[in-house]
């Protein structure tokens, strides 16, 4: 998909000249062309043409901008779907054919490009999903945040695990610990709080046993990742039904968190009620994806974090004590991935049934390898993992004319196209995954 | 930490390889004079082999299993309530409820003495080796991956697409009786072949992680097998308003091995040839060898002229048509009358704890299905018999694998000694040490 021609490079005037330098050499510059982005926007385009032109829908999309309860009302946005059907694929079609001059120019499709191409499509999209309908703007990105805090907490998890050199696939085991346990410490304790410590401890002794046998006894992690989640499912399942269940509500029905308003911050329009109306558990989670971020690339914690994942043995020639660093950075992955699960028991499902987090543990992962082991990119890869199975709820309820399957598959082949045609050279911690064993 | 100790710890992870080759004909030296005696040797080479690992770790995962069983239960729990005045109650207690259990799994997998005859009796057995056999298939086809390096969890995808290919051939065509049989089995293995040669595709041209790819094929496969069986003229049965397809034609249901009184049927005669097949393929064939090449050092086998992308491509083939097996057994062998989207019964996870337990290979992988084959089956009768939920069998499923895949902490919780090589190599190696300290 990608072709590399090397041309030679303008002569240098100086080194060819006199014969001054003894090496000579004229440096190649080497081209490389990567089709991959051009001919995913192609696909989409293709498949905009299709279905906007194809099987286009008559009326008027309206998009609510507002909630009833907002201070400043903005008023419905209207878009005549017939035409807006027609007109945004064209503009899609020519934003590909640029992409494939500017490849073949050898410059690369700028991020800001395909993302107005993202964003286009998703308009042209709703509009037609919601043609004769008012499509609740607000409500749509309110549920993608609360379908998106345990992915990012075990995103989070993710980056920071991997980041040391430790693969992380028990995350799911580690958001069903969490939600399990600040069920039930929730319920016994009646405090959400102490549920959410619960849950930070529960998921940093899933932890522990991913370093001890990773790090201690260098198994692959990828076969402990696996089997704890095997694990953490059964255990967790085993005594739902053996003490929550019997149990009824006085071990299964934690206290909720509050939802707390942010006091002006929370009448902005559109964003307000997005991301200002939340539980106290979201706002932990912003200051958490704040906190990763700078904390991996500004602190002196992050650098000795990144230098065992990427060269355990100059990290340990310098004095840092690779092990180490790893056990605990792990455990500080499983805790933040515990806040995630406490999220299911203690504000969005609000009791602990078997299996509840439902693979959404791979889907972090996925976000993990989707942001390129970086905090904030994994945060908005599962911003939009969220964003597409909340789409599918609203559009189910409005009688969408695309089948719901369809619509719940959609991250998945987007994650596929993804790390297919957008990521898939993006490079993994050099260590990840390798134990490091001092000889 | 004592001076003797620092080596020991250097000298554990390598205890499966062999010892370096200067040292070895002393420690043959040293043996042939049999300076401790013969005996000790062989009983410590039995107790250290990967044999006596293997049996130690399922017992120490039947003890987890029996404290949680033991732990959970009413009587016991009421019996410790007054463990004070009359401590053997509660003995007694934990005896009753964790022999119970165990008898009833003993006799809901291996052999049922309550039976008046031996045909009665090995009835469980035979149930067993039913369970065991989609176990073994998909077994096989996830450790052909893990001998390349590749590690496939679509396992569930891959079931569910061979499921809904093999059923569609078996119910909607008229096909003479032999035939159909094959070109059900055959539509299945190739159409789960397919599914999972995308992931390898994928991988190998744009370089996508096949976790990643086969994850997300996962619920793509999921999704779109529950939309085609909610459509009618698709896959769901006629006048039906069940996402369920219409029965199995009698031509393409796998005929009983042992008579109508068993479940088993010649499913089992094909997961014995597809081990023999797996056995022959890994070890004898050319491709298999570059497999395992390509397993070992991806970049080594690539500088040896292996085809490495094409390599990615066929493994991921092969290990889905092995997986596809299991999915046409599903719907061919085990449930005949229709299938819903639940078909894969979660045998494309086990398959994963199926071939780490077999250390991916072959007979092992055969030999580790059968025996969780009979914790499934074993487990379905405690259910009914002891109201103990059957997923404490994932609990002791994972805890096994955990522990094989960590030799050091079983020895360590069975006080076995080291193996015999390495102990003595390290004797040596400790003596000069010593010697070169006191100089």
């Amino acid at each position: 998909m990608s072709a590399v021609t090397v041309q030679p490079g303008a002569a240098q005037p100086g080194a060819s000249g006199t014969g001054a330098s003894p090496t000579g050499i004229t440096l190649a510059r080497a081209v490389v062309k990567s089709w991959k982005a051009p001919i995913a926007l192609g696909v989409f385009a293709i498949l905009s043409l299709v279905l906007f032109w194809g099987f286009g829908r008559d009326g008027v999309s309206m998009f609510q901008l507002s909630t009833s309860s907002d201070a400043i009302q903005l008023p419905d946005l209207q878009l005549p779907t017939k035409l807006t059907g027609v007109v945004v694929p064209i503009i899609l079609v020519l934003i590909t054919l640029w992409s494939f001059v500017l490849v073949y120019r050898a410059r690369k499709v700028p991020l800001w490009l395909v993302s107005l191409y993202a964003a286009l499509f998703m308009v042209v999209f709703l509009a037609w999903a919601s043609a004769g309908d008012s499509l609740p703007v607000p409500g749509l990105l309110v549920g993608t945040i609360v379908l998106s805090a345990p992915l990012i907490f075990g995103a989070l998890g993710g980056v920071i695990c991997e980041r040391g050199g430790v693969v992380n696939i028990a995350i799911e085991g580690q958001l069903l610990a969490g939600a399990f346990v600040a069920s039930l410490i929730g319920s016994v304790t009646h405090s959400a709080y102490a549920g959410l410590a619960g849950a930070m401890i529960a998921g940093m002794l899933v932890s522990f046993v991913l370093a001890a046998f990773s790090i201690k006894y260098f198994v692959d992690q990828i076969i402990i990742g696996v089997v704890l989640n095997v694990l953490v499912a059964g255990l967790t399942s085993f005594l739902y039904s053996t003490v929550l269940s019997p149990g009824g509500a006085a071990l299964n029905s934690p206290p909720q968190f509050p939802r707390i308003n942010i006091p002006v911050l929370s009448e902005i329009p559109i964003l307000g009620p997005v991301l200002f109306r939340q539980t106290i558990i979201i706002y932990i989670m912003y200051v958490t994806v704040a906190a990763v971020y700078f904390g991996l690339f500004h602190t002196g914690w992050g650098l000795r974090l990144r230098s065992t994942g990427e060269h355990p043995q100059a990290a340990d020639t310098v004095g840092i004590n690779v092990n180490r660093t790893r056990f605990w950075n792990v455990s500080l992955a499983g805790v933040i991935a515990g806040m995630g699960g406490a999220f299911y028991t203690l504000t969005s499902v609000g009791a602990f049934n078997k299996e509840m987090t439902n693979g959404a543990g791979f889907i972090a992962l996925a976000a993990v390898i989707f942001g390129g082991w970086k905090p904030l990119q994994a945060t908005l890869a599962a911003l939009l993992f969220g964003f597409a199975s909340n789409l599918q709820n609203v559009l189910g309820v409005m009688g969408s004319p695309v089948p719901s399957e369809f619509m719940l598959m959609l991250p998945y082949i987007v994650t596929i196209f993804a790390v297919a045609g957008l990521v898939g050279k993006v490079r993994m911690p050099a260590a990840d995954g390798k134990p490091y064993i001092k000889s | 930490m004592s001076d003797d100790q620092i080596p020991a710890r250097g000298a554990e992870p390598e205890a499966a390889e062999p010892p370096e080759p200067g040292q070895t004909p002393a420690v043959g030296d040293e043996r042939d004079t049999g300076s401790p005696s013969r005996f000790s040797g062989v009983l410590r080479e039995i107790a250290t082999g990967g044999a006596a690992i293997s049996v130690f770790a399922v017992v120490l995962a039947m003890v987890a299993g029996a404290v949680l069983i033991a732990l959970t239960d009413d009587n016991v729990k009421t019996a410790a309530g007054y463990f004070f005045s009359r401590p053997a109650d509660t003995f007694s207690a934990i005896w009753t409820s964790v022999s119970g259990a165990y008898t009833s799994l003993f006799q809901g997998s291996i052999y049922n003495f309550r039976r008046p005859d031996f045909l009665d009796g090995i009835r469980p057995f035979i149930a067993t080796l039913t369970f065991a056999t989609p176990l073994i298939a998909a077994g096989l086809g996830v450790s052909i991956g893990f001998r390349a390096g590749l590690f496939n969890i679509g396992g569930r995808g891959q079931m569910l697409v061979a499921a809904a290919l093999a059923g569609w051939v078996g119910f909607s065509f008229d096909l003479p009786a032999g035939v159909h049989l094959v070109v059900a089995l055959v539509a299945g293995m190739a159409g789960a072949a397919l599914w999972s040669g995308i992931a390898g595709l994928l991988r190998a041209r744009t370089g996508a992680h096949e976790v990643i790819t086969t994850i997300m094929l996962n619920y793509v496969a999921f999704y779109f097998i529950s939309y085609l069986l909610r459509g009618q003229g698709l896959l769901q049965a006629p006048g039906s308003n069940n996402p369920k397809s219409p029965a199995m034609k009698p031509t393409a249901i796998f005929p009983a091995l042992l008579g109508p009184r068993y479940d088993l049927t010649i499913g089992f005669l094909l997961v014995i040839a597809a081990t023999i097949f797996t056995w022959w393929l890994l070890n004898r064939s050319n491709l298999g060898f570059q497999f395992r090449a390509l397993g070992e050092n991806p970049s080594a086998a690539r500088v040896a002229g292996i085809n490495v992308k094409n390599m990615y491509v066929y493994v991921m083939l092969i290990s889905g048509a092995l997986v596809g097996l299991a999915g046409a057994n599903q719907v061919q062998g085990v449930i005949t009358t229709g299938f819903t989207s639940g078909i894969d019964a979660g045998i494309g996870f086990d398959a994963i704890t199926v071939a780490l337990l077999g250390r991916s290979r072959p007979w092992g992988v055969f030999a580790a299905g059968i025996l969780f084959g009979a914790f499934k089956a074993g487990g379905f009768s405690m259910q009914a018999a002891e109201g103990i939920p059957i997923d404490i069998v994932l609990v002791v499923q994972s805890l096994i694998v955990l522990f094989i895949a960590a030799p050091p902490l079983v020895r360590a919780v069975f006080r076995l000694p080291k193996p015999a090589l390495v102990t003595r190599v390290k004797t040596t190696r400790i003596q000069g040490k010593k010697a070169v300290v006191t100089k």
